[in-house]
């Protein structure tokens, strides 16, 4: 089964990382790397990206043309997603254990965060009876 | 990917892969079903040669079997039509097919240059034009691309299938570009060789670990390319700038995927046999007072390697090679990097001019690069305060993770130094 592992910051404006020391920034970015190389070494991971802060997002809805009516300014929201991983696994229980290992992530002094990681269920195709 | 040398047969197939198929495609005309025929074939290959050993004469051998193959399926297609047509003709379609003459190389080369000017045919959009010339001029099979550009092979297979569609309807024939041709087009095949080439350098860390390298792929087949036009000098260009630069790959990333700028880089580390051969290329090049794009960036990128350690780097003559190419080119990047060059020559304040005019010119809006050099000048003119403000702009900006990082990085750094 295929789980979809979201990592939130909590608000708008910038992400926390920018305004931490540098020892910490290394911390954080070592622990991700790591992260990743287990699991894509354990055959789990299937993806995994980091997505641009909130400056570069925008808000998109079709008009009554049909063309694109774009936000500006990415308007007031109490989470924004900061990057995501896609795994494989077994079991949702290895899921969750997958997402308290992200959330340990070293944050400011090398404390580790212990953020809120959202786990979803990536649905299937339909069952083999419906094939 | 793997290096040529660990894997002789495959490097042997991808070498015969462009030939094999202009073969075949002279002969059957569509495009779509030779090149799919052509990659059966080298599949054929991969997996009996190793077994029973390579064949005497390797090309014909895979020249007969996409043949057959291709038969096969113009037959089955033909059975299933009109069954009875088949009678029309009663000498078996595989020996209506006169193997061509090994020796004629100068066909094999001809068909080598038609086919990468299919493959980069200004009717295809450039993420399809580079899919089809990885596969159909380097050999790689679908799966092996979409690893390297990580996405799902079907996504693959269905960008590549949908780029011989657009060659079938532009109805461009295979043939022997003429001079005219060559001349009007070989911008877009290098333009796409350098896409490639970029795509596979820019890749860092994280999961793009597992990229296939295609940096190497890139050099293979501007090589390749050079050896059909040695007198084209934007072509040498371009390949001396992919040595010299991929010369100094292995220094310009730390362990963690991080990137390290040129001036930090531990020089020991670059690729000195690479940068010779990118060198010797670009001197006799230059030295034939031919001059383009690619040739003078192949310049400045020699200058860079040709310093031993960063304070040597001739900069008076790298500020003289980006005036050059001002006057080649009205990139805005390249402008930018013009002002970095004269902020080494004349001092980052001369440089912080030239960035305002820049900036008032709006012609790099919205770009990070600006912030990221305004930074860099101010930080040199002693101004951390304000560097702090403009790295942390150009981080939130820039959409490479591994350059944010390096950002935040400088942005932190700096403002430790401050005490803040």
């Amino acid at each position: 089964m295929k789980y979809m592992l979201m990592m939130n910051h909590a608000g708008q404006g910038p992400y926390a990382m920018m305004s931490w020391p540098q020892e910490d920034i290394r911390a954080h970015i070592a622990f991700m790397v790591s992260f990743a190389k287990k699991l894509s070494s354990t055959g789990e991971l299937l993806a995994a990206e980091g997505l641009a802060g909130p400056d570069q997002a925008r808000l998109v809805k079709a008009g009554a043309d049909g063309k694109p009516i774009t936000d500006g300014v990415f308007p007031e929201s109490k989470e924004f997603l900061v990057g995501y991983w896609m795994v494989e696994v077994d079991s949702p229980e290895r899921a969750h254990a997958i997402a308290a290992e992200a959330s340990t992530a070293p944050g400011l002094g090398g404390k580790p965060m212990n953020m809120n990681i959202e786990v979803r269920q990536v649905m299937s195709g339909p069952p083999p009876e419906f094939l | 990917m793997k290096s040529p040398a660990s894997h002789p047969i495959e490097s042997l197939l991808r070498e015969h892969a462009p030939r094999v198929l202009g073969a075949i495609l002279r002969r059957f005309r569509d495009f779509g079903a030779s090149e799919d025929a052509v990659q059966e074939a080298l599949l054929a290959a991969a997996m009996q040669w190793p077994v029973g050993g390579v064949p005497e004469n390797p090309r014909a051998w895979l020249i007969q079997v996409a043949s057959r193959r291709i038969t096969d399926q113009v037959r089955a297609e033909a059975a299933r039509r009109h069954r009875e047509e088949l009678v029309v003709s009663m000498v078996p379609p595989e020996l209506q097919l006169v193997l061509p003459v090994m020796g004629d190389e100068s066909m094999g080369r001809d068909d080598t240059l038609a086919l990468l000017f299919m493959c980069c045919h200004p009717a295809l959009t450039t993420s399809s034009a580079i899919a089809l010339t990885l596969r159909a001029v380097g050999g790689l099979t679908t799966a092996e691309i979409a690893r390297a550009f990580l996405v799902p092979e079907a996504t693959m297979a269905q960008r590549i299938s949908r780029a011989k569609q657009s060659i079938h309807a532009s109805g461009v024939p295979f043939q022997k570009p003429t001079p005219e041709e060559t001349a009007a087009r070989l911008g877009a095949v290098l333009h796409v060789l350098y896409l490639i080439f970029n795509e596979g350098y820019t890749a860092t860390s994280g999961p793009q670990v597992l990229r296939t390298d295609l940096s190497g792929e890139a050099i293979r087949l501007t090589r390749m390319l050079h050896t059909l036009l040695p007198e084209d000098g934007e072509v040498a260009g371009l390949l001396a700038l992919m040595l010299l630069t991929d010369a100094r790959r292995a220094a310009r990333t730390g362990p963690l995927g991080e990137l390290i700028p040129l001036d930090a880089q531990e020089r020991g580390r670059w690729d000195a046999a690479m940068i010779a051969e990118g060198v010797a290329l670009i001197s006799a090049t230059l030295s034939k007072g031919s001059l383009g794009l690619y040739q003078v960036q192949a310049a400045i990128a020699a200058v860079h390697d040709e310093a031993v350690r960063a304070e040597d780097t001739d900069w008076p003559q790298i500020l003289a090679l980006y005036g050059v190419l001002m006057g080649l080119t009205d990139n805005p990047m390249v402008a930018l990097n013009h002002a970095i060059a004269t902020a080494m020559v004349h001092g980052p304040r001369t440089g912080l001019t030239l960035l305002d005019v820049l900036h008032q010119s709006g012609r790099l809006d919205g770009s990070h690069r600006l912030d990221a050099v305004r930074a860099h000048l101010l930080e040199r003119a002693g101004e951390p305060a304000k560097a702090v403000v403009h790295y942390r702009k150009a981080a939130e900006r820039t959409t490479s993770q591994p350059e944010r990082d390096y950002l935040l990085l400088q942005a932190a750094r700096l403002s430790e130094g401050m005490g803040a």
